[in-house]
């Protein structure tokens, strides 16, 4: 813990209080939120903060404080989906493909690259295209797009590991392959698998709200930040600026946190990404 | 032969994906002639005739062929939504999303390795602003800066329009210049970032430190053993997101509003228009692509010893 408190440094310690701060948010909105985030009245549009409504209402009278504690939710679900999905088929292919090599290696690789040629959001819009709007289609199309990029980074570092001898002397006593992946090549590549986890998860908020954004991802009248962002567009421009620009920095500062914890973790490159 | 190979690589790539997409297409939950009619009903006759005239009833592989033949000659089919012609369409968007991704790949490059060199070689106030302009800047969702963007300066201040994309050259680089500016703000924090680190990394290099020992003029030491050699990592990253701009086009559009590719795919996903969705998917797999390869062709140029590495 202390170790931990000191790689962080205090800017490290303020990240992860807000991280702290979202996700027990989301976790206890049905408790705290003091409005149901998806009805309103019309008598109550456009209301400023006050000790009702804390921090105002929306266009449809729906209380803000209300939605974005409920919006965490969907807010972190999807990365939440994404990432998993994305480290365990990921570690899957990874480790499949160095402990076998050769041709399966190649075809494997092969899937990769085609994967590569399309950019994540049209994959992501393709598969809703096929099977129609919603969270859990862009969560897992995304969590598909992703398999590259954490596949890549967990095989080169399986690959070094493959030929030392801690990996080749079980072999050499018989002991089989999934055997020696999942006990021996599996935690050594375990803190990639966390760090890449960590900072995907902030690209795959940001393209998940974005998703949501075009109305391809959460439907209304569900509460997600992404959401928030696009039904306040209108009001923003009739001068009821709340709604998008609280919904708008609740996702730059988690996603800013993210990317700084996982910065100090470990840095990019363990998700595979060059930038 | 390096060209070449990469040339022939991609043209494989083109035509799995095609092919994987048209099946998705072909197995979505759905049929197209229930979509066609919307609900009305009808007699089986007229369900029959409609499959005949978008030829329904081929087999799958037959429909395919079709279909990547007329692609290759130009014709992408028919709107399911409008019976336009999806070849026409695609010629209509197209200039505008080139526009805008162009715009903001300038300002990317301008923005980002301007910044990022102006931190690196100065220590203090400004490499702190930068440094904290980044962190911040990368975690701003490209349609969030795009209504901030908007709300500031066309809703506040009136400087520039809040819709649309313009008529003529002069006209369309004003409507485009707040979408490009949202578009390439994530992207140029990252540029920016690692632009930063490369220039520190070469100022403390032996050869660095070695010539302004020797007297260089620092305006040359900059020039020739700084900048140029910090190009290197930075100019793969600027590929990276240059491609990367083609997705987040879609979402800038969506918010403005502009006539591009991206608003277009958006409505034939609602819509579940196939043969739009066919058709943009390609087209931009494609541009993905090509971004790509001239990317890897330009970092061949600027180290020899990619390219050499490659046909080794």
């Amino acid at each position: 813990m202390k170790r931990f408190v000191h790689r962080m440094g205090p800017l490290g310690m303020v990240a992860v209080g807000i991280l702290l701060l979202v996700v027990l948010g989301a976790l206890s909105a049905p408790l705290i939120a003091p409005y149901d985030p998806t009805i309103g009245s019309v008598t109550q549009r456009y209301l400023g903060p006050s000790a009702a409504h804390l921090l105002g209402t929306d266009q449809a009278g729906r209380d803000i404080f209300s939605r974005l504690l409920w919006g965490a939710r969907s807010s972190l679900i999807g990365p939440l989906i994404v990432v998993c999905v994305t480290a365990a088929l990921g570690t899957l292919i990874a480790l499949t493909s160095v402990w076998w090599g050769g041709a399966v290696d190649s075809l494997l690789s092969r899937l990769l690259d085609l994967l590569f040629a399309f950019p994540n959001l049209l994959l992501a819009m393709l598969a809703i295209a096929v099977f129609g709007p919603g969270l859990l289609t862009a969560a897992f199309a995304l969590a598909i797009a992703y398999i590259p990029y954490t596949a890549r980074v967990i095989r080169s570092t399986a690959l070094r590991e493959r030929n030392l001898p801690y990996v080749r002397s079980p072999e050499l006593q018989g002991i089989t392959g999934p055997t020696i992946a999942v006990r021996h090549l599996l935690p050594n590549v375990a803190p990639l698998i966390v760090t890449g986890a960590t900072i995907n998860f902030g690209f795959a908020m940001i393209e998940l709200a974005a998703l949501s954004f075009l109305g391809l991802g959460v439907q209304p009248p569900q509460a997600d930040w992404g959401l928030m962002v696009a039904n306040g567009q209108q009001s923003l421009l009739k001068g009821y600026p709340a709604e998008s620009i609280l919904a708008g920095l609740c996702i730059v500062l988690t996603v800013a946190s993210l990317g700084y914890v996982g910065d100090k973790l470990g840095g990019r490159a363990a998700a595979g990404r060059k930038a | 032969m390096y060209v070449l190979r990469r040339l022939l690589a991609l043209v494989g790539v083109l035509l799995v994906s095609s092919f994987l997409v048209f099946a998705a297409m072909y197995a979505a939950p759905g049929s197209p002639e229930n979509f066609l009619v919307q609900g009305r009903t009808v007699t089986p006759e007229v369900l029959a005739a409609i499959r005949r005239q978008y030829s329904l009833d081929d087999p799958f592989l037959v429909r395919f062929w079709n279909w990547l033949t007329g692609v290759l000659h130009g014709d992408f089919g028919q709107s399911l939504t409008n019976r336009q012609e999806v070849g026409d369409l695609l010629a209509n968007r197209l200039p505008t999303t080139l526009a805008l991704v162009a715009m903001a790949a300038v300002l990317i490059v301008v923005l980002g390795v301007g910044l990022g060199i102006v931190a690196g070689v100065r220590d203090g106030v400004v490499d702190k602003i930068v440094v904290l302009g980044s962190t911040v800047g990368f975690a701003v969702p490209t349609f969030f800066a795009a209504l901030l963007l908007m709300s500031v300066f066309s809703v506040w201040l009136g400087w520039f329009p809040v819709f649309g994309s313009g008529e003529g050259f002069a006209d369309r680089l004003w409507h485009l210049t707040l979408p490009a500016l949202a578009l390439a703000l994530p992207s140029a924090a990252v540029v920016a970032r690692i632009t930063r680190t490369a220039i520190r990394d070469e100022r403390d290099s032996e050869h660095a430190v070695m010539a302004i020992a020797r007297g260089v003029p620092s305006r040359i030491v900059m020039r020739r053993h700084l900048v140029r050699n910090s190009m290197l990592p930075v100019s793969t990253v600027v590929g990276v997101h240059i491609a990367g701009l083609i997705a987040g086009s879609f979402v800038v559009e969506y918010a403005f509003t502009l006539d591009g590719l991206g608003t277009l795919l958006v409505t034939a996903v609602q819509t579940k228009d196939f043969a739009v969705v066919q058709a943009i998917a390609i087209v931009l797999v494609a541009g993905f692509g090509i971004i790509n390869l001239l990317v890897d062709l330009l970092y061949a140029a600027i180290d020899p010893r990619v390219g050499s590495r490659h046909t080794a």
